[in-house]
């Protein structure tokens, strides 16, 4: 047998093998199984009855829920928690936008050695667990902590203000541990920016301001929108840093989904909500796609004309 | 021909990457230990290294469910667990649980009486005593006008004017709705809705008051003056009262919930025989008393003349006899009545 009369589509199935196979193991046989739970009724002690027959009935119970009253009733508890969570985590992505992007832009204009070594800081809070970055701020937060005891003593007429267990805290911590997600990526397109075209734009008679706006954001967009989703994501789902530095108070969606695991013992609707999550996460990432695809046509628009 | 057996072999090393390596050696000396966080003390470990020459690696969870969510699961490798009685039948009725006969163990002889044979764990078939304690809440003396507050639920939930926005809740839903179902004398497993719309209507009011619901740091929080009151443990009330000996703690008259914890070993441990040596050496007397005398809660084991005398002289770890009639030992609810805390829970949150 030689090499050139194996089936080239044989040949193709075992190369990508090793990828389809973890795809299976790792997404798809993983999401398959919570799907599953979801359509389960819930056992007595935690768990599924996993022989039951199939009901919708936890996807019901995200919208509806039997009031104290017995009537059933329209339920806006989960749906406030997600529209906090989402209003939490695109809070968080513009703030880290805006705390980013001068930063990346900066980093771009430095020389190549520079460069590295910032990478290299940037990347530095990662080396520490998130949840001791997240006492971190509790400390640095609280009340008698020096930040709140200065800005108490430099505005003594806003009457003691409390920096922790309430949403600014939540957003201090989320943007700090999601910042490094947008500089990097934004970082790495203006790296490879062609510098001509804006000194082109200044010659053309354009100033700073319309340089930026004009030319250098839109050719960094790409990596603002992977900044962007990289920040959004996972901010959607956090649950550390809202129960840690919100004080408990308010539910975010991640808290709910570990509450139906935990202590409600209810695993089908845990696994509904996160179907929920998952549907809106996609939801975006469909808007992104199609808005690089017009991205694209733009610029192949460009080129033509 | 060469080119293809390589290709073959590659493809035979990626999958391989998925297989479980499966093999067992005999019980190496080693132990995992799943315990409550901060419910052990960490010295103590060394000594049972020392004494016995097996490794223990310690692991924490929050809450009972958090354990039996892990057990549940599958897969979780740990050798002794800390399940509280409250949940101990479920571990038992579902099959989670390894028999380990503790009477047979030698140092069963220094268990306390009430402690050999619970209502949970007839026989002490699957467990043995560790530590018990309650839920009741402490306060700053020096901080509540008069110096004093009343011994009711009333003071937590309906707090005065000074102490609004001072003071914390546990961030647990069974410890504040035990609480609440005490103040408002309706039963803590209750399956009627209107019992749950009463104490929803109470926490609702409460929540305004509270600066957040924790079950994290509660030592520190009381210490550092970061509250003035809140809902705490025994124990954990005693640790404060060590650094800043104006902290009282309060058994409320409308009663209090009572914890007993145990020591278990979960179905699926990769060393029972190790987890029989440790739960074993734990029931010797001394070692039971330097775990109280490190974290301040009482054990199950007779060791009461080991007790520190900065220990024997708090009310929170002494507990005047008077008392005795205000506990209320932790009850296991029916999924109906969880359902309905569920939704207390969420509505209170949400």
């Amino acid at each position: 047998m030689s090499v050139s009369s194996t089936s080239p589509a044989l040949n193709r199935a075992l190369l990508l093998s090793p990828v389809v196979l973890t795809l299976l193991a790792l997404i798809a046989i993983p999401l398959g199984i919570m799907g599953y739970i979801s359509l389960l009724p819930r056992n007595t002690y935690g768990g599924v009855d996993w022989q039951a027959q199939w009901q919708l009935q936890s996807y019901v119970q995200l919208f509806f829920q039997e009031g104290f009253d017995g009537e059933l009733e329209l339920n806006w508890v989960y749906a406030q928690a997600l529209l906090r969570s989402v209003l939490q985590a695109g809070g968080t992505t513009v703030l880290c936008f805006l705390f980013g992007f001068p930063v990346a832009l900066w980093m771009s204009s430095l020389t190549p050695r520079r460069r590295n070594l910032m990478v290299l800081l940037i990347t530095i809070p990662f080396w520490t667990n998130l949840l001791i970055r997240n006492y971190a701020w509790l400390i640095i937060l609280r009340e008698h902590g020096w930040v709140a005891q200065s800005l108490n003593a430099l505005l003594p007429s806003a009457g003691g203000i409390t920096l922790l267990y309430n949403d600014f805290a939540v957003s201090v911590g989320l943007v700090y541990s999601f910042l490094p997600f947008m500089i990097l990526p934004i970082y790495s397109t203006l790296e490879k920016l062609d510098w001509r075209l804006v000194e082109a734009a200044y010659d053309l008679g354009a100033n700073r301001w319309h340089a930026l706006r004009r030319i250098i954001l839109p050719l960094s967009m790409p990596g603002v929108i992977a900044g962007a989703l990289l920040v959004f994501v996972p901010s959607l789902g956090a649950f550390i840093t809202p129960a840690i530095l919100g004080g408990g108070k308010t539910l975010m969606i991640g808290n709910l989904i570990q509450q139906q695991f935990g202590t409600a013992r209810n695993w089908p609707l845990g696994s509904s909500l996160s179907f929920l999550l998952l549907a809106i996460l996609l939801v975006s990432l469909v808007l992104y796609a199609l808005y690089s695809r017009r991205a694209a046509k733009t610029i192949n628009r460009g080129a033509k004309a | 021909m060469k080119v293809k057996s390589m290709r073959l072999a590659m493809s035979g090393l990626a999958l391989s990457c998925f297989a479980a390596f499966g093999a067992h050696a005999a019980e190496p000396k080693e132990l995992f230990f799943y315990n409550w966080t901060d419910y052990y003390p960490v010295d103590l470990l060394a000594k049972f290294e020392k004494e016995t020459g097996i490794k223990v690696t310690m692991d924490g969870y929050d809450s009972n469910e958090t354990l039996l969510a892990k057990l549940q699961a599958g897969g979780a490798a740990y050798d002794v667990i800390v399940p509280s009685q409250s949940i101990m039948q479920t571990l038992i009725k579902q099959d989670l649980l390894m028999e380990i006969d503790t009477p047979s163990l030698s140092n069963f002889q220094y268990v306390k009486g009430p402690f050999r044979d619970p209502s949970f764990d007839p026989g002490r078939k699957f467990s043995a005593p560790y530590l018990w304690g309650t839920t009741g809440f402490s306060y700053d003396s020096a901080r509540v006008p008069g110096g004093k507050l009343d011994d009711s639920w009333k003071e937590f939930f309906e707090p005065r004017k000074e102490l609004q926005g001072q003071l914390a809740a546990l961030d647990t839903s069974s410890s504040v709705i035990n609480a609440a179902s005490h103040y408002l004398n309706v039963d803590e497993c209750s399956e009627n809705p209107q019992d749950a719309k009463r104490i929803l209507e109470l926490l609702q009011k409460q929540k305004p008051f509270l600066k957040m619901y924790s079950s994290d740091n509660t030592v520190d929080r009381m210490a550092s003056g970061e509250v003035i009151m809140m809902q705490n443990w025994n124990g954990s009330t005693a640790r404060a009262t060590l650094q800043k000996s104006t902290i009282k703690y309060v058994y409320p008259r409308e009663g209090l919930a009572m914890f007993q914890d145990n020591f278990a070993v979960p179905k699926s441990a990769p060393h029972p025989g190790n987890a029989k040596i440790f739960i074993d050496w734990m029931m010797k007397p001394e070692n039971a008393a330097a775990v109280s005398n490190a974290i301040a809660y009482a054990n199950g084991i007779q060791s009461d003349q080991l007790l520190d005398p900065k220990w024997k002289v708090m009310d929170a770890i002494n507990m005047p006899d008077e008392y005795a009639s205000r506990l209320r030992p932790e009850k296991e609810c029916s999924n109906k009545a969880r359902e309905l805390q569920d939704r207390i829970w969420s509505k209170l949150k949400g």
